[in-house]
């Protein structure tokens, strides 16, 4: 198992080596850099400017340097000294701003994750053992829903209610008092009122496909010979589903983390913009559109770790749940 | 009801099925009993109601399936209790479940859970009917297993599933039915998926235990020669209803019915050699060239390292294997699962590249081609003259396409007909193969097994072969389909000039329908001799182990239970 493990970690490597590169190659990709879109935002608003001001500027970032040295010198930082460069916009090192919104991203994602865990299993159980039924459709009904809605209709509606019948303030993730306030109790139930309307909107995507998989998957195991075997043993029905059929239909459940932990990071940009969250998505556009370099890349970079480490997770649990993987 | 030794039994029981178009009497008016220490048989073909029937006794039938009428009755303690009435989810039918009725049934593959230890679901069966904490049913499941004669059983109880062998499997799936010392043993078709020799143990090993524990077993088979070798009473079933019953000496002997003669007719036809008289003179003829030379084949599985290196081993599947084939000749290969058989079938059409050796194919104008050389793009033509016919009728004809398309594509892909000509050559082809060329538009879920075997035949013989691989290809078939499939194929044989190398694990269809056999055991070819002389006077001890373990459909001359058993010797 460590050995698998290992391998997989060294298998990362060349992974992490080329999506660098492509993050890189990405963000250099649109004509232009960050002080060509500062220019035309300065002569928008009727500023002048020293073209040797520009050229200078120019030197000082390496901005005429070739693709090749400009990739060594932000990936050589990262790797020899952890340094993620330095965000033109924010006027601050990379880092700093990426750590300032990398809890409450992550908190918010994997919250998100175990509520459609919480929400899919039950039902896609249900779903599978009493198929075409009218609870089955209700349920199927309600999750197709969830997936029409565009999130960010959603989270306004969510939001709405929210301060017309609770009383709360409108997006964010802490009340106004609470924002740069130590952590106390009240500051954590103050999060957690906040805290409910990202994770529905954002987990209600996700439940549907999930329910449905678990469906499909064990409404196959349902009639494979081992249940009818466990039946034979004088198992009540509950505990034969349950034991059996679902810890095999779980598979697809734990692959899950692979896919949806990235999506949920990269993906609920909107949400995130909507509700006024500190998430890396708003983050990554604002970045991107004004041609902070270092730092859309930098976020790209992590987000695809993040994939890869979600992958490596998932594999690892299925490793664990199922000894056919483990032992071939 | 004066007899105390009926522990069950069954009274006019009646099942129906609610299918989407019409309700499907599976069950009609079957009685039977069941007494202790004796075993009935109920046989009959696919689609006869035996399962339902069986399973109906533990109540558990598929969601649309109803008991519409009759009664269950078992017996015990003094009580009588009708298992036709109790709610699905009274502790009293869960109690019966497994307490006092153990099932075990066909698929060792997948009747135990993949994902559970052996242990674990043994402990479980025992926990839910004795009163045991975790650490006695342990000691218990060790014991049940040595006695299932699993080797090790105390390193073996944290085992998987997949580190079993299928007869391993279908031991542990008997010891978890015999857990609770049940009254009653359902055994649902035990050794139709495994090879002769542990069929044999299997099936001893049960009689043995049923004996020790004086035990009433059901036990469902659709072979005559098991139900010779281990039954004391026979029901045969035919639409859902029994047609006969009676002793096992009065079925074999004075069966009455015309179904039970037939069944009986096509089992024992097996056991003879048409092929004497169907025999080309060209087979015999030592002057002519052979249509395929094999010469020292080898195929070893692993050996290499991975990146972190590993224990460096091979599997020999094929070793040293030569072997010639004739015009018109019919070479049977036999031997157990895992002897290397269906490789060698595969190393001959090259789609498993063989590790090392030689095939040599004479093709029509009588040029030598090694087949070992040649290139992708010419191998397609000596798949052209060389066709496989696959073991499982469903699985191996595309549900998505026409009976048309699938007997029409090796011509289409081959660009020898088109249009009207494909048509014409298709229904031909059917003709030939005994199917109705007007059903040439329908999807192939609409014919039954035989006639899916059928449609594989004449998908392989599309493009005018000289030699068909048939792997396996009556395995999945009921033995009177069985046999039609092999007369058929003798038939074609007639009328076109073919060989077959027909690999088996049933020794009676290679009997039957070749000319010579050659023996494999762990990748090599241990003997090889006529079809006669191998299955009545073998040479080897192992081929003698491996016939004697065939069961003889004749209840007066019990073979398999003073059969000879082979100790392997210890090579690796």
């Amino acid at each position: 198992m460590l050995r698998y493990i290992l391998k997989r970690l060294i298998y990362m490597i060349p992974t992490l080596i080329g999506m660098s590169i492509i993050a890189f190659l990405i963000i250099q990709l649109p004509p232009g850099d960050y002080l060509t879109s500062m220019l035309a935002s300065m002569s928008d608003s009727g500023v002048n400017v020293d073209q040797a001001q520009i050229a200078r500027y120019r030197e000082i970032y390496g901005f005429d340097d070739p693709f090749v040295v400009q990739y060594w010198k932000w990936i050589s930082g990262i790797v020899l000294r952890g340094d993620f460069g330095y965000s033109f916009e924010w006027n601050r090192p990379v880092w700093g701003l990426i750590a300032e919104r990398l809890a409450p991203t992550l908190s918010v994602s994997l919250l998100a994750l175990l509520f459609v865990w919480a929400v899919s299993l039950p039902i896609g159980i249900y779903s599978a053992m009493r198929r075409h039924s009218v609870g089955d459709y209700a349920f199927t009904l309600f999750g197709f829903i969830g997936l029409a809605i565009p999130n960010f209709i959603m989270a306004l509606t969510l939001m709405y209610l929210a301060y017309r019948y609770m009383g709360q303030t409108v997006g964010g993730l802490f009340s106004r008092e609470y924002v740069n306030a130590p952590w106390s109790w009240d500051k954590f139930v103050d999060l957690l009122a906040h805290l409910w309307i990202p994770i529905i909107v954002i987990g209600t995507n996700g439940t549907a496909a999930l329910i449905r998989i678990l469906r499909a998957n064990l409404t196959d195991e349902l009639n494979k010979p081992y249940v009818i075997t466990a039946k034979a043993k004088g198992l009540p029905e509950y505990k034969v589903v349950l034991k059996y059929p679902v810890r095999i239909a779980l598979n697809p459940f734990v692959s899950a983390i692979g896919w949806v932990l990235p999506e949920l990071i990269s993906g609920v940009t909107i949400t995130a913009i909507v509700l006024n969250l500190p998430m890396m998505g708003p983050l990554l556009l604002r970045a991107l559109t004004v041609q902070d370099m270092y730092l859309a890349g930098s976020i790209i970079l992590l987000l695809g770790v993040l994939t890869l480490i979600g992958m490596l997770i998932s594999d690892i649990l299925l490793a664990i749940l199922d000894p056919r993987i483990r032992f071939n | 009801m004066a007899d105390d030794d009926v522990i069950l039994s069954v009274e006019n029981l009646s099942i129906d099925f609610n299918l989407r178009t019409h309700v499907l009497h599976a069950v009609r008016e079957v009685s039977f009993e069941l007494r202790r220490g004796k075993t009935l048989c109920l046989v009959g073909e696919s689609g006869s109601g035996k399962s339902v029937t069986a399973r109906a006794l533990l109540r558990i039938i598929d969601k649309n399936g109803t008991i519409t009428d009759g009664r269950i009755l078992l017996r015990g303690a003094g009580s009588e209790t009708d298992i036709v009435p109790l709610n699905e989810r009274s502790a009293e039918l869960l109690s019966i479940r497994g307490g006092r009725i153990g099932l075990i049934f066909q698929e060792p593959m997948s009747s135990l859970s993949p994902v559970h230890t052996i242990g674990s679901q043994i402990v479980e069966a025992l926990r839910l009917h004795q009163a045991m904490n975790k650490a006695e049913a342990r000691v218990a499941t060790i014991e049940l297993l040595r006695q299932v004669e699993i080797p090790d059983p105390d390193k073996m109880i944290d085992r998987y599933t997949f580190e079993f062998s299928g007869g391993m499997r279908q031991r542990a799936m008997i010891a978890m039915a015999l857990a609770c010392n049940p009254d009653i043993l359902i055994a649902d078709e035990p050794t139709t998926a495994l090879d002769v020799t542990t069929q044999a143990e299997i099936l001893d090993l049960i009689k043995r235990l049923q004996l020790s524990r004086g035990m009433a077993m059901l036990l469902i088979t659709h072979d005559m020669g098991v139900v010779a070798e281990v039954a004391d009473e026979v029901a045969v079933m035919r639409y859902g209803r029994i047609v006969e019953a009676g002793s096992v000496d009065e079925i074999f002997h004075e069966a009455r019915h015309p179904y039970t003669r037939q069944l009986l007719a096509s089992t024992v036809r097996l056991e003879q050699n048409p092929r004497a008289l169907t025999r080309p003179a060209t087979v015999s003829d030592p002057t002519s060239k052979p249509v395929l030379s094999v010469r020292e084949l080898s195929k070893f599985y692993g050996g290499g390292g991975g990146l972190f290196g590993g224990a460096s081993y091979a599997i020999r599947a094929v070793d040293n294997v030569s072997l010639d084939l004739s015009a018109g000749e019919n070479l049977g290969i036999v031997g157990e699962s895992g002897s290397g058989k269906t490789t060698l079938g595969r190393l001959i059409l090259r789609t498993v590249e063989p590790t090392s050796g030689t095939i040599t194919y004479n093709d029509r104008e009588g040029r030598a081609v090694d087949v070992t050389g040649l290139s992708k793009r010419d191998l397609r033509g000596f798949h052209r003259d060389v066709r496989l016919v696959f073991q499982d009728p469903f699985a191996s004809l595309n549900p998505r396409l026409t009976v048309k398309d699938v007997i029409g594509d090796p011509l289409f892909v081959a660009g020898l007909a088109r249009g009207a000509a494909l048509e014409r050559r298709v229904g031909e082809l059917m003709e030939l193969v005994g199917l109705d060329p007007q059903s040439m538009e329908r999807y192939p879920h609409a014919f039954s097994g035989g006639q899916r075997q059928r449609i594989g035949v004449a998908r392989a013989l599309a493009l005018e072969p000289r030699v068909i691989i048939a792997d396996e290809a009556t395995a999945a078939l009921d033995v009177s389909i069985r046999s039609q499939i092999l007369d058929l194929l003798l038939d074609i044989q007639k009328r076109l000039s073919l060989s077959f190398i027909f690999i088996s694990h049933d020794i009676s269809v290679v009997r039957y329908f070749c000319d010579r056999v050659a023996v494999m055991h762990r990748g090599k070819v241990v003997e090889m001799g006529t079809a006669e002389q191998v299955c009545t006077a073998p040479h080897e001890a192992y081929t003698r182990a491996l016939i004697s373990a065939v069961p003889h459909p004749d209840p007066r001359h019990k073979r398999m239970l003073h059969r000879t058993r082979f100790t392997a010797e210890a090579t690796p």
